[in-house]
């Protein structure tokens, strides 16, 4: 089955990480990640000014193009992404006069109103595999290992855009759990990395993070997974930064969904590019005897 | 030029004078102002009809220099539309502008310091991120580029992509004067075809053995042997010479293979 596929363009540079598991587990799963072809920026965050609309035409020329593809579903990976697009989707569905605009201005030769559903893997993964399912596909059961799972704020944020329950979301945790892992619940799971407030003020990243770090490691995560490369970065940059600051502090291995989920479909350890983590799993993965004892990747967490 | 020619052209000028007054008359309108201009002049024919001496912004006129650059308007169509003034023939009614050189911000860089990297043109061209996707520079392009993907391929990291999309372009700048968030797009890509071409595309093997066979001095006595040869002989040996033919395959070789 073909799912119309949107990357975003940091998964095409820094957070390869990201997209090239999920490209690979998804075709094992039976489903073909079809890239749609003509793709632009998402618009990289949601302007939240409300006559601010030229920053809508970026996302929705995205979605106008996969419409005139005839296509009705758009799987996004990167959380950024699927908040940005899912929003501007929302306000082509809810505002008539914003929607005239945008489509005059647009200029693509149809109208678009919010007909293009906006999903994420998780939902695809749950809601069209099956968690059961997924579960039987597994050949390497991601077994003892302990895993906090992350959502940040923009795959739940606001409301009418969460692919989950909002106060209390189980998918990444159910997800960790079709994979044979242990979610390890804990309180600041939905509490915000810093988002881009750290690159007006890069000097806060510590304070943003530590609250998320600590609270997960409190709770006995020896691992966190994500599905941001912007909550990556962060939690990346401030997990260096507070072993610099706190005495004790123990960084942990950040890792994308999607590479645990190709690790359990048994896809190999070469298709999660661990290289690219912030922060090695490779010693980790070795002592639960998910990654055999030869293997070795360079981490590029080292040079931050 | 002979004083035959010379005394020929007055001639010829008055067939065409004859012809001229044949020719329809449109109107057109250059910075606003009206003109009477036979039909099927190019703008640039036009703007020298109606008596413009263009020094600059005039350079090839065969379309590939990028000097013309020019936008216009029909009345009654908001559209704004482009061209090049020596390719497009004039149309009734069109108010035409010249833009033969827009300012654009240049990174300078040294090239040979530069990598394949994604990064090496943000860093040149931070202001890449500016794009809003508003999609005019790929409205105002004559070439029919799609200069938005170009930009979005930039963005991505495919520099190959933006090379090859970019392709066509002729630098006229129509792009950079439309653009929202006043990037230099031409720039950017001419940065893309630079690294495509240098460090992108593979190498061509039998290229650099050939240039050390010659720098080698592999063919040296051949070229003595040609210097030697005297006009006549030299003539016939062009003339009877072995012409690949057309539809040659990738694996002919010539008979005489003793230059191989």
């Amino acid at each position: 089955m073909s799912l119309a596929y949107y990357p975003g363009c940091t998964l095409k540079t820094r957070a390869r990480n990201l997209e090239e598991p999920a490209v690979a587990s998804m075709e094992a799963l039976g489903f073909k990640l079809d890239e749609v072809p003509r793709w632009n920026c998402c618009g990289a965050v949601y302007s939240l000014a409300d006559d601010d609309l030229i920053h809508q035409v970026a996302p929705v020329r995205n979605l106008i193009r996969v419409k005139k593809q005839g296509k009705n579903e758009l799987v996004t990976l990167c959380a950024f992404c699927l908040n940005t697009l899912k929003r501007a989707n929302l306000l082509m569905r809810q505002d008539v006069a914003k929607r005239d605009t945008l489509n005059a201005f647009i200029d693509e030769g149809i109208d678009y109103s919010g007909e293009v559903k906006v999903v994420h893997l998780l939902e695809v993964l749950r809601d069209e595999v099956g968690w059961a399912a997924l579960s039987q596909k597994v050949k390497l059961p991601l077994r003892g290992l302990k895993i906090a799972p992350y959502y940040g704020c923009t795959l739940l944020r606001p409301r009418e855009i969460a692919i989950d329950n909002v106060e209390n979301p189980t998918i990444l945790g159910e997800f960790l759990k079709a994979l044979g892992a242990s979610p390890v619940d804990f309180p600041e799971s939905t509490r915000c990395c810093g988002s881009y407030q750290v690159v007006s003020s890069p000097g806060d990243i510590a304070e943003y993070t530590r609250p998320i770090l600590n609270s997960a490691l409190k709770n006995g995560a020896e691992a966190m997974v994500l599905t941001c490369p912007l909550c990556d970065y962060n939690l990346g940059r401030g997990q260096k930064e507070l072993a610099k600051k706190q005495s004790g502090f123990r960084e942990m291995p950040l890792l994308y969904f999607t590479q645990l989920l190709a690790l359990a479909l048994g896809l190999g350890p070469q298709v999660c590019h661990f290289e690219l983590n912030h922060g090695s799993p490779e010693s980790l993965l070795k002592e639960k005897h998910l990654l055999s004892q030869v293997e070795s990747f360079q981490p590029i967490g080292g040079q931050k | 030029m002979s004083t035959k020619q010379r005394k020929r052209k007055p001639a010829k000028t008055a067939v065409k004078e004859e012809k001229k007054i044949a020719a329809k008359l449109i109107p057109i309108y250059i910075m606003g102002k009206r003109y009477e201009i036979p039909e099927g002049l190019t703008i640039m024919k036009a703007m020298e009809y109606a008596g413009y001496i263009l020094i600059r912004g005039c350079g090839c006129r065969g379309g590939t220099c990028g000097a013309c650059g020019t936008v216009y308007r029909k009345p009654g169509d908001y559209k704004l539309q482009v061209a090049l003034a020596c390719q497009k023939t004039v149309e009734p009614d069109m108010y035409i502008a010249q833009i033969p050189f827009f300012p654009a911000n240049r990174a300078t860089y040294d090239f040979a310091g530069l990598t394949a990297a994604p990064e090496e043109v943000f860093k040149l061209y931070p202001e890449l991120f500016r794009c809003v996707a508003c999609n005019s520079c790929t409205k105002a392009c004559p070439q029919g580029i799609e200069v938005m993907d170009a930009i979005s391929a930039l963005k991505q990291g495919n520099i190959a992509q933006a090379a090859q999309l970019s392709f066509d372009c002729i630098q006229c700048g129509l792009c950079t004067s439309r653009c929202f968030g006043e990037l230099a797009q031409y720039h950017m890509f001419q940065l893309a075809r630079r690294i495509y071409g240098a460090m992108i595309v593979p190498r061509a093997q039998h290229l650099t053995e050939m240039v050390k066979a010659v720098g080698e001095g592999r063919y040296d006595r051949f070229l003595e042997e040609l210097k030697r040869t005297k006009e006549d002989e030299l003539k016939k040996l062009y003339e009877e010479r072995e012409v690949e033919p057309m539809a040659a395959g990738e694996d002919w070789k010539p008979k005489d293979r003793r230059y191989l």
